[in-house]
């Protein structure tokens, strides 16, 4: 409420004084200058000859020449890997927000706390075991400079065929994958793993126990996620299915529709089965009582700082900035978020006169995790549509998770990155279009999808996403299901009633005295 | 002495306060309330799933005034206050025992 204030403060000798010393500093600048002295304004003369490492220093040898430019090659793309590895370090932030935001205000410094500790949890597991375990075996990469080391994948033969299943080298980043490139590569897939760990704790926020939550946190990092991993991206059987079945170029996932996005939205799924509906959420006729989060501007900031470390996540998985489809595959990332976005806006808009901001945010983030896949193999048409049907189906999804399942997602985890994460790569093996991808996964000729002649492709697609969801599905419930029996992943009733910061965390995520957060619970009945 | 105590829209707090400056009561303690009555709130839609949110909000006055004041003072607040449309509110009007600066000490009228 505006009480209005008047006040007029009276500064007049210190801008005097300012004005002063600013008219001073620009009669000095505007002075003419004769030289510049030894400097280089333009840059055109900086970076020459006398630069390119060599034993006489200005005459380097054709040998030496040939090493600088290989040198500035890998330095290009490892530079790149970095930075884009940082950039999607930054969506932990987003997700963090998007979280808070749509959930209530009581439970602000659990949800966060979650959202914090995941990075925690997900670089240790990665570095003790993780990292290892998904890629140990993945050979070369020839962008990063070789990633010697990389070399013992656990195999076992079926049909006569070599099926890879998990890695076995670089535990704890030993010393003999003590390496530029590796470190880089770990860096910037840990990362990625961190965006999957995160995703459950959106499905299952307001009722998580700490505790259960944080053995989560390793076992994801540290087993399932490196293991789905490994068979597309470590050099695992599933992106064999090309060289061992002729099944396209095996699966295919560029950024990670289903090695990062399907993988947690599953698991999700799976947890917030056995976690069980927010109290309040169901009421014994079935029907659905809505539960506001708490702070809108925090959820959307949050879904743009997730758009914009995407702009990491999809081009930063070429390894190279060498590789210029990096252009396209950022351009298609950033038409399918915006169709994404409006076609969800526009459901809502038709079927409930209102554009609700939760499901804009979620249709962004739908039509982004659908694009992750296939972004490098479409063009910008299909990006375009690939995001606009990820939009309308994520808000079918939550519609349908939510009222005919009656699995309670205060987010619409599973909606965004489970249901998006199979549609996505299953886009992929309709949309690719053949003008990028030669050789991938080991198997000639550029990567096409069925729409292009190649139906080999998606049937490859359709089971990377069948063994995903079984795989992914079973593992995840069989452990929440166990860690139930153990400590018990639920809170008690009072506490999630009353709020879980003090109980949980043993602090308020905010203070209480504004009355703003107050909250009038939805009808309860008791149990 | 009495005190009263009204329930106005928070839409509606400029004009009360300045009409009561215009009759010379200078001097209120007001905060910002929720309750319900025949409203229960706007209905809002989260998710494609309507609920209302089971109150409104409301500003409350509080103003002490000696016995003569009071009538002035109400019918001011229903001028100011009033729109005509359910959800204007209510004034309560209280019996006040005894009034006391605390800087001086001085009780009664004389504290007001």
């Amino acid at each position: 409420m505006d009480v209005l204030a008047k006040r007029v403060p009276k500064v007049y000798g210190a801008s005097y004084v300012f004005s002063v010393i600013v008219i001073l500093m620009m009669l000095v600048t505007a002075m003419p200058s004769i030289s510049y002295g030894q400097g280089d304004p333009t840059g055109a003369k900086t970076g020459t000859i006398n630069d390119v490492p060599a034993a006489t220093a200005g005459q380097p040898t054709i040998q030496e020449l040939g090493n600088a430019v290989g040198h500035n090659s890998i330095s290009i793309n490892l530079v790149w890997t970095l930075l884009a590895g940082f950039l999607v370090m930054f969506m932990q932030a987003g997700f963090a927000m998007v979280e808070a935001g749509f959930t209530r205000a009581k439970h602000v410094a659990h949800t966060m706390g979650m959202n914090f500790f995941i990075y925690v949890l997900g670089i240790v597991g990665f570095w003790i075991c993780g990292f290892a375990i998904m890629f140990g075996g993945v050979g070369s990469i020839g962008a990063l400079g070789g990633t010697p080391g990389l070399t013992h994948e656990i195999t076992m033969t079926l049909f006569g065929k070599s099926f890879g299943l998990f890695g076995g080298a670089g535990f704890f980043l030993n010393n003999n994958v003590y390496d530029v490139g590796i470190f880089a590569l770990f860096l910037f897939q840990m990362v990625f793993m961190d965006t999957t760990a995160t995703i459950p704790t959106g499905a299952m926020a307001e009722r998580w126990k700490f505790k259960a939550f944080a053995v989560y946190g390793l076992f994801i990092s540290m087993i399932v996620y490196p293991l789905y991993g490994n068979w597309i991206w470590g050099g695992g059987w599933l992106s064999a299915l090309g060289t061992n079945f002729g099944l396209g170029h095996g699966v295919v996932d560029f950024a990670g529709s289903s090695v990062v996005h399907m993988v947690g939205g599953v698991a999700a799924l799976a947890g917030a089965m056995v976690i069980g509906p927010r109290l309040g959420k169901y009421n014994k006729d079935g029907s659905v009582n809505a539960i506001p989060g708490h702070n809108i501007p925090m959820a959307m900031i949050g879904t743009f700082i997730l758009a914009f470390g995407w702009f990491g996540f999809n081009p930063g998985s070429t390894l190279a900035g060498t590789d210029l489809r990096i252009a396209v595959v950022a351009t298609n990332t950033m038409i399918a978020s915006a169709s994404g976005a409006l076609f969800a806006t526009l459901y809502m808009w038709f079927k409930y006169k209102k554009p609700d901001p939760s499901m804009m945010a979620n249709g962004m983030l739908a039509g982004l995790v659908a694009i992750t896949a296939p972004c490098a193999f479409v063009n910008a048409s299909s990006a375009f549509i690939i995001g606009a049907i990820a939009g309308v189906l994520v808000v079918a999804a939550v519609f349908f998770i939510d009222q005919k399942m009656k699995i309670d997602d205060p987010v619409g985890a599973i909606a965004v990155h489970g249901v998006n994460g199979l549609w996505g790569i299953l886009a992929l093996g309709l949309f690719a279009d053949g003008s990028y991808g030669d050789g991938w996964n080991g198997v000639a000729g550029p990567v096409t999808g069925l729409f292009y002649g190649n139906p080999g492709q998606f049937f490859a697609e359709l089971i990377g996403g069948i063994v995903c969801f079984v795989v992914v599905f079973g593992l995840m419930y069989g452990f929440f299901k166990v860690c139930d029996k153990v400590i018990g992943i639920r809170v008690s009733r009072e506490d999630e009633l009353q709020g879980l910061d003090i109980p949980e965390m043993g602090v308020k995520g905010y203070d209480d005295s504004t009355s703003e957060n107050m909250e009038v619970l939805p009808k309860l009945e008791t149990a | 002495m009495k005190k009263v105590e009204a329930v106005i829209r928070t839409s509606k707090f400029e004009e009360v306060h300045s009409e009561l400056s215009n009759i010379g009561i200078g001097f209120m303690t007001f905060s910002e309330v929720k309750g319900f009555g025949v409203e229960h709130g706007a209905t809002q839609i989260y998710r494609g799933a309507t609920y209302d949110a089971g109150f409104v909000s409301r500003t409350q006055i509080e103003i002490v005034v000696t016995d003569d004041r009071v009538d002035e003072l109400v019918s001011t607040l229903m001028k100011a206050a009033g729109t005509g449309e359910v959800g204007d509110g209510k004034i309560f009007i209280y019996d006040v025992k005894d009034v006391i600066r605390i800087r001086t000490g001085e009780k009664g009228k004389d504290a007001l």
